[in-house]
C-alpha cells in the first residue's frame, strides 16, 4: 500500500506530467484560457487516460510481448488511444449525455494530446505491474488536472493584466507555466 | 511552379516558423532541448517524418475517403515513425536512449498532422514535399536555437565545447523544467518584437 502512495505521490507533484515531463503541452496552452474549458479538459484526460492506461498495458504484456513484435507498439497504440476516444464519445452520447455535454468537445483533441501516450509508453518502459500502471495511468492524470487548472486561475487573472505588447498572449502564458513549474520543482527529491 | 515551391519552402523558415509562430508540437520542444544535439537530432528525426507524410497523404489525397482521413493520416505517420525508431535505434542508439519516448511521440506531435490536414490532403505532392521539408527545417532551427541558448547558459558548453570559460558559473535553472518554459516564453517575445515594427 505504502508503495502505491509513494507512486502516487511522485506522478502527481515530482514528477508532474506537464510540468516536469513536458507532455500534454498543446492543450495546456491552448485550453487554459478559461476556467470552464480547462475543468472540461481536466476531467476528459482523466477518463480516457485511465481506460487507455489499462487498455495498452493489456494489449503489451499479452499480445506484444509473446509474439515478439514490439516495433508495433506506436502503431498500435495509437491506434487503440483513437479508437478508445472514438468508442468513449458514442458511448457517452447515447448513454450519459450530460456528461457528454461537458467534455464532447475536449475528446476529439485528446486522441493527438501526447500526455495520454506518453503515460501509457511510461508504464511500458518502467515495467510497471497492472496494478501500478492503474495507479500511475489515474496519478499523472490527476497532476495534469491540477497543474492545467491551477494555470487556468493564473492565466485568466494574466489576461485583465496589463501585459507589455510583444509579450502578450503566448508569450506571457509560457513564462506563467514556468513560474508554476518553479514551484512544482521544489517537490524534487521528495520521494 | 518553382516560385510557388519556393514559396512553400520558406514561408516554414521564418513567417510561419513552428514553434514559434505556429504554437503546435511544444512538447518536444520544451522536452529534448537541453542540448544542441538533442535539439538538432529530434528537429531532423521530425523533419524525415514530416516530409514522408505529406507525400504520401498528398499521393494517396483522392483515394481517401474524408471521413475516415484523420484515422488514415495517423497510420501513415505512425508508420514513418516506426521506421525512424528503428534507424536511429540501429545507428544513432546513444542518442536514441536520450530522447528516450519523444521518438514515438512524434506520432503525436500536432505539427504532423496539422500539416497533413491543413496542407498536404490540398496540394500536389511537389508542393507538399516543399512544404514539409520548410517547416522541417524550421522546427531544426528553433530547437537548435532553443538548445544553444539553454546548453551555453545552463551548462556553459555548446555541442560539449565550453564557450564561456572557466570562471563561468552555470546558470542551472535554464536546463531545469521551470527554464524550458521561461526561456521559451522569453524567445517568443522576442520574435514579436522582431517580427512587429
Amino acid at each position: 500500500m505504502g508503495d502505491y502512495f509513494v507512486l502516487a505521490i511522485s506522478c502527481i507533484f515530482v514528477n508532474n506530467i506537464l510540468l516536469a515531463q513536458f507532455l500534454g503541452n498543446c492543450p495546456f496552452l491552448g485550453t487554459s484560457k478559461k476556467m470552464e474549458t480547462a475543468t472540461g479538459m481536466a476531467m476528459a484526460v482523466v477518463f480516457v487516460l485511465v481506460l487507455a492506461g489499462i487498455i495498452t498495458w493489456i494489449t503489451d504484456t499479452y499480445l506484444l510481448k509473446p509474439l515478439d513484435i514490439e516495433f508495433l507498439r506506436t502503431l498500435s497504440f495509437i491506434l487503440i488511444i483513437a479508437s478508445l476516444v472514438q468508442f468513449v464519445e458514442m458511448f457517452l452520447k447515447k448513454s450519459i449525455p450530460a456528461l457528454y455535454a461537458g467534455l464532447g468537445i475536449f475528446l476529439p483533441l485528446i486522441t493527438t494530446n501526447c500526455a495520454v501516450m506518453g503515460v501509457c509508453l511510461i508504464n511500458i518502459n518502467e515495467e510497471y505491474t497492472f496494478m501500478q500502471s492503474l495507479v500511475s495511468s489515474f496519478t499523472y492524470a490527476v497532476g495534469f488536472g491540477l497543474a492545467l487548472i491551477l494555470f487556468a486561475g493564473v492565466r485568466e487573472r494574466t489576461i485583465i493584466a496589463r501585459v507589455p505588447k510583444p509579450l502578450q498572449d503566448t508569450s506571457i502564458g509560457l513564462v506563467t507555466a514556468g513560474m508554476i513549474a518553479l514551484s512544482f520543482f521544489a517537490f524534487k527529491g521528495m520521494v | 511552379m518553382a516560385q510557388s515551391m519556393v514559396k512553400e519552402f520558406t514561408k516554414g523558415l521564418w513567417a510561419e516558423i513552428p514553434p514559434f509562430r505556429l504554437v503546435l508540437g511544444l512538447c518536444p520542444v520544451l522536452a529534448v532541448t537541453k542540448s544542441v544535439e538533442n535539439g538538432i537530432g529530434m528537429g531532423i528525426a521530425t523533419t524525415f517524418v514530416l516530409v514522408c507524410s505529406n507525400l504520401l497523404v498528398s499521393l494517396l489525397r483522392s483515394v481517401i475517403p474524408a471521413k475516415v482521413r484523420i484515422a488514415a493520416y495517423i497510420i501513415i505517420i505512425a508508420t514513418f515513425v516506426t521506421v525512424v525508431e528503428l534507424v536511429m535505434q540501429a545507428y544513432t542508439y546513444p542518442l536514441f536512449l536520450k530522447l528516450g519516448i519523444f521518438i514515438p511521440l512524434i506520432v503525436v506531435n500536432c505539427i504532423v498532422l496539422g500539416r497533413a490536414e491543413a496542407f498536404a490532403s490540398k496540394n500536389s505532392p511537389v508542393l507538399s514535399i516543399a512544404d514539409g521539408l520548410g517547416m522541417g527545417i524550421g522546427f531544426t532551427l528553433s530547437l537548435g536555437a532553443l538548445g544553444a541558448v539553454r546548453e551555453s547558459l545552463g551548462n556553459g558548453t555548446i555541442l560539449g565545447s565550453p564557450v564561456f570559460g572557466p570562471e563561468f558559473q552555470p546558470f542551472t535553472f535554464m536546463v531545469e523544467a521551470p527554464g524550458a518554459f521561461v526561456c521559451l516564453g522569453l524567445m517568443l517575445c522576442l520574435m514579436n518584437l522582431i517580427g512587429k515594427k
